[in-house]
């Protein structure tokens, strides 16, 4: 019944035994520990399980661990330097006070991971548009828009690309 | 000063880097699983269950009924306990119910090995049913020969109330003589909301399990305190027998104000044992069985002198309560006071409420209790007269807000401070009002641009209507720093940041020596009922500035021994200083000298309680600007400006982004969001999170957050209230931009595409070419 699911999770290769018929989320969270991938819907509603498989932000509730096999998932325990250092896009969370409960939080930092790792610039509108599949029910979107702007902005006066 | 300083939350790092612990983080795996069986009609009984083939499932440990619960009928909402038997709540729920008031009663449950076996194990369990007539409206319930949904009440009615405050006038003898006079204008209007739920985006799981004799629970909740007692009183057991835990919670919204499944859980691992069994709740049970805002109707009356003087009015709200009493009569009694109090008659009130068991899923605490409904009513009102006599919407209102020492007829509760008016002015300015307001008088065209703004008024916690009392602990370290512990909870609010802040203060120390124990449990943390009614800042600031004033003094009088001739001690960057400013000892080596003092050691600590007495109002508007596609009945919110009175803040970055979620919520409660059932089965249709439309980043302008700064004399640090209010006025303010667009008055929400196409085609904006 349980299959070995081989993989990079945090930038560590990953061996570990899993149910086929469970979702990456269950893995991450209860064979792996990591907590950070939160479960708001279970139906890839809510955006709260985000984390980047390849580079690219998926709702992990309803991406199934054994299409993981091989492949590279980052999430926000991953993110923090050996120091413990916060990254800039952290950073914008905290001092922009984009964070109230924090249910939603590391999972529209993965997305803005991906966003910010663009290199590009967006307007506001186009980041509305890019966290739009993430809910959040304390903050109006107001201040996470602020700091992924924040991070957007910063990021490009160093790794700046031009619109392709 | 850190009072009035934006620091980040104390807890922010912990959330941008996932070491932040909710409920389910900690649950101990494997753990088994429980789930509960829903029944499949609204209306009836529980005649019989099979359960032998779910019973002989391969790990399958438990099966349990509503034919097992204890017989015990148990009350759920976070009020305060009343010692008093008749303010006490009422107590009209069991663990499972044999009678069916709604569809999705809980009425079995499973606890497996496994999800998926919980799971399979439901779905092999027979019920046979008795059913009688679906009753979702008030108006069914009420008629004569309804089925009663709770004996107690066979009339279906939980409770009444009418109240009139004494005629200013003794020209009249009551209410009603006034607004049949005819030398005033007489306004006679109806007003209705919807239900709609919190949507924290965590769901409130928990996981329980037995140790030295006791029940230990862990649950994401705003009341741990309350939660021990329900669990005490639903088990029947001694509530010291019970030890619950609140971890970080994602968000509550008044939903968590409420003791949910926590009992249930408690009982379950009773009994397997005392095995560790987990009760997640999933997204489309939270719908269907935890809380939500009632809906609320009103029948209005309002006679207005020439001048837009309000003379008198009459209010008569209709509660629809779904299946359970939670919070009862308490939330359309406070709607029909908040309504009363805004604008306050100049000759007399009389309002008439109802709370109306139906078959929907029992609505309770939500964000503003009551006053989101209230506001609604009276906000639409106000502007309805305005339009209707020719009055200017803002100077009608002005001329009738609550004045500075303002005392409630009924409860006493007194308007120590205000900004309203300046709150009016700062956002009719924002916004630029007055000329918008002239730019979009003579629209035509399918698309056109509106203003409209609405007020509100809030008390700061529930004094005297039920008990005020906070507990605070503080403890130094050998450092020099202290430990904070309280038993008010921080639910995503900034709780915890301000708290820290507020101690920091009253100690004289800076707030990053101020460590607070987040997470509460009923064992160690000091009593306070927790998170509701905006009333933490003000009631458990209360205590933390008492103890905080007595820990000092106890640092003070420790360095006074040590330094005997020293005169006019004062705390100062982390020293003691004399009188000339002169550094005695630094409060790390003070801490260390009196932990291991051969001479005399003492731990210095203060703890104490604070009950409050005292509640005051606060005060705020919203100011919306609107594009409506008239064909489409889209409302599309272009700016949206919140300006609020919350007396002195403690930490103003941290309001703006609370305000910012009010307004958010404010714009779900406008537009989009409503429970929809279906009339025949009592089932929702839309309980999850794709079909209910709570808004998303794509459905809000940039939200603006504006404040006036009174300094209320009650409040601890010149505080009052805040939590809820920001979700307040929202609806109302874009309900009278799109009326100012259209011309069209929409006078129950949401203004959904279907139903703003319908009013616009009754008000010939469409269909007449």
């Amino acid at each position: 019944m349980m299959e070995i699911l081989h993989c990079t999770v945090n930038n560590k290769p990953v061996e570990v035994g899993i149910d086929p018929r469970e979702s990456l989320a269950d893995t991450l969270r209860q064979r792996l520990g990591l907590t950070s991938v939160k479960k708001g819907c279970e139906v890839g509603e809510c955006g709260a399980c985000t984390v980047l498989v390849d580079g690219v932000a998926i709702d992990s509730c309803i991406y199934l661990s054994v299409w993981a096999q091989g492949k590279t998932i980052l999430t926000v325990e991953g993110l923090q330097n050996e120091n413990g250092e916060l990254t800039p896009l952290q950073k914008a969370f905290v001092e922009e006070a984009a964070v109230q409960c924090g249910f939603c939080t590391p999972g529209i930092i993965m997305s803005a991971v991906e966003i910010v790792g663009s290199g590009k610039l967006y307007t506001r509108d186009e980041l509305r548009k890019l966290i739009s599949g993430h809910l959040c029910r304390c903050t109006g979107y107001e201040n996470i828009l602020n700091a992924v702007e924040r991070a957007v902005n910063e990021t490009h006066k160093f790794v700046g690309k031009e619109e392709e | 000063m850190e009072v009035g300083r934006s620091i980040p939350r104390v807890d922010a790092a912990d959330k941008v880097s996932g070491r932040a612990k909710y409920t389910d983080d900690l649950c101990p795996r494997p753990v088994l699983e429980a789930k509960i069986l829903h029944s499949t009609i609204a209306n009836g009984w529980v005649k019989s269950m099979d359960i032998s083939a779910a019973q002989a499932l391969p790990g399958v440990v438990k099966v349990l009924t509503c034919f097992d619960v204890p017989d015990i009928q148990y009350p759920t909402p976070g009020h305060p306990w009343s010692v008093e038997k008749g303010h006490q709540d009422v107590a009209d729920r069991k663990l499972l119910s044999r009678r069916v008031r709604i569809y999705g009663e809980d009425i079995a449950a499973v606890v497996a090995e496994d999800e998926i076996t919980a799971q399979r194990a439901l779905e092999l369990i027979k019920v046979e049913y008795e059913e009688y007539p679906v009753m979702l409206e008030p108006e069914q319930a009420m008629a004569e020969g309804a089925v009663a949904i709770h004996e107690e009440k066979p009339d279906n009615v939980l409770a009444k109330m009418d109240l009139r405050t004494p005629i200013a006038d003794d020209r009249y003898e009551n209410v009603e003589q006034v607004l049949d006079d005819p030398q005033f204008y007489q306004f006679r209007g109806h007003y209705a909301t919807q239900q709609v739920q919190h949507c924290h985006i965590e769901n409130p799981v928990s996981f329980a399990w037995m140790e030295a004799g006791r029940i230990h629970v862990v649950t994401s909740t705003q009341i741990p305190h309350i939660v021990r007692r329900v669990i005490g009183q639903a088990l029947g057991i001694g509530w010291g027998n019970i030890q619950v835990i609140k971890p970080y919670i994602g968000g509550g919204f008044g939903n968590k104000q409420e003791v949910l499944y926590e009992p249930l859980n408690a009982w379950l691992t009773t009994q397997v044992g005392g095995r560790c069994v987990r009760l997640d709740v999933s997204r489309e049970e939270t719908f269907q069985n935890t809380r939500s805002r009632h809906p609320i109707s009103f029948d209005v009356a309002a006679a207005v002198d020439k001048d837009g003087n309000m003379m008198a009015r009459s209010c008569t709200a209709i509660s629809n309560q779904g299946g359970y009493a939670s919070h009862g009569n308490a939330i359309v009694a406070n709607a029909i006071t908040g309504f009363r109090q805004l604008y306050p008659d100049r000759i007399g009130h009389h309002s008439t409420a109802y709370t109306v068991y139906t078959n929907r899923p029992a609505p309770g605490a939500m964000r503003g209790y009551g006053i989101p409904q209230c506001n609604f009513a009276v906000e639409c009102m106000m502007e309805d007269i305005a339009l209707k006599f020719g009055f200017d919407p803002i100077e009608l209102r002005l001329k009738n807000i609550m004045p500075l020492g303002y005392v409630d007829p009924f409860n006493g509760i007194t308007c120590h401070s205000t900004g309203l008016a300046e709150c009016i002015q700062k956002g009719r300015e924002a916004i630029g009002w007055d000329e918008l307001r002239e730019k979009y008088k003579d629209q035509t065209g399918p698309v056109r641009r509106g203003v409209g703004m609405a007020c509100f008024s809030y008390k700061t916690g529930v004094y005297p209507i039920s008990l005020e009392t906070s507990s605070a602990r503080m403890v130094l370290n050998q450092d020099g720093t202290i430990q904070l512990h309280l038993g008010a909870t921080e639910i995503g609010q900034g709780g915890d940041t301000v708290f820290s802040q507020m101690a920091a203060e009253a100690v004289g120390i800076p707030t990053e020596d101020v460590h607070i124990v987040s997470f509460q449990d009923t064992d160690t943390a000091p009593f306070d009922t927790g998170a509701y009614a905006s009333r933490q800042t003000y009631v458990t600031g209360k205590a933390i500035k008492k103890v905080g004033l007595e820990f000092r003094e106890k640092l003070l009088s420790y360095a006074a021994e040590l330094f005997p001739e020293a005169k006019d001690l004062t705390i100062s960057e982390r020293f003691i200083t004399d009188g000339a400013g002169e550094k005695l000892i630094s409060l790390e080596e003070l801490a260390t000298t009196a932990f291991y003092s051969l001479e005399h050691s003492v731990h210095i600590t203060a703890e104490g309680t604070n009950h409050c007495k005292e509640n005051t109002f606060a005060f705020g508007c919203c100011f919306a600007e609107v594009e409506v596609d008239i064909p489409l009945g889209k409302v599309k919110v272009l700016r949206m400006i919140n300006v609020h009175d919350s007396g002195k803040l403690i930490n103003p970055a941290l309001a703006a982004a609370q305000v910012h979620g009010g307004m958010s919520m404010g714009i779900g409660y406008a537009l989009s969001e409503d429970m929809k059932f279906d009339p025949k089965t009592g089932r929702l249709l839309n309980g999850n999170l794709l079909d209910y439309k709570m808004p998303t980043s794509m459905d809000h302008p940039d939200l603006t957050a504006l404040f006036v700064e009174t300094d209320d004399p009650s409040g601890p640090f010149g505080n009052k209230a805040l939590g809820e209010p920001p979700a307040i006025p929202v609806a109302p303010a874009i309900r009278n931009a799109v009326l100012s667009a259209t011309g069209v008055a929409v006078n129950t929400l949401p203004l959904s595409p279907q139903k703003l196409v319908e009013e616009f085609t009754k008000g010939g904006l469409i269909g007449h070419v």
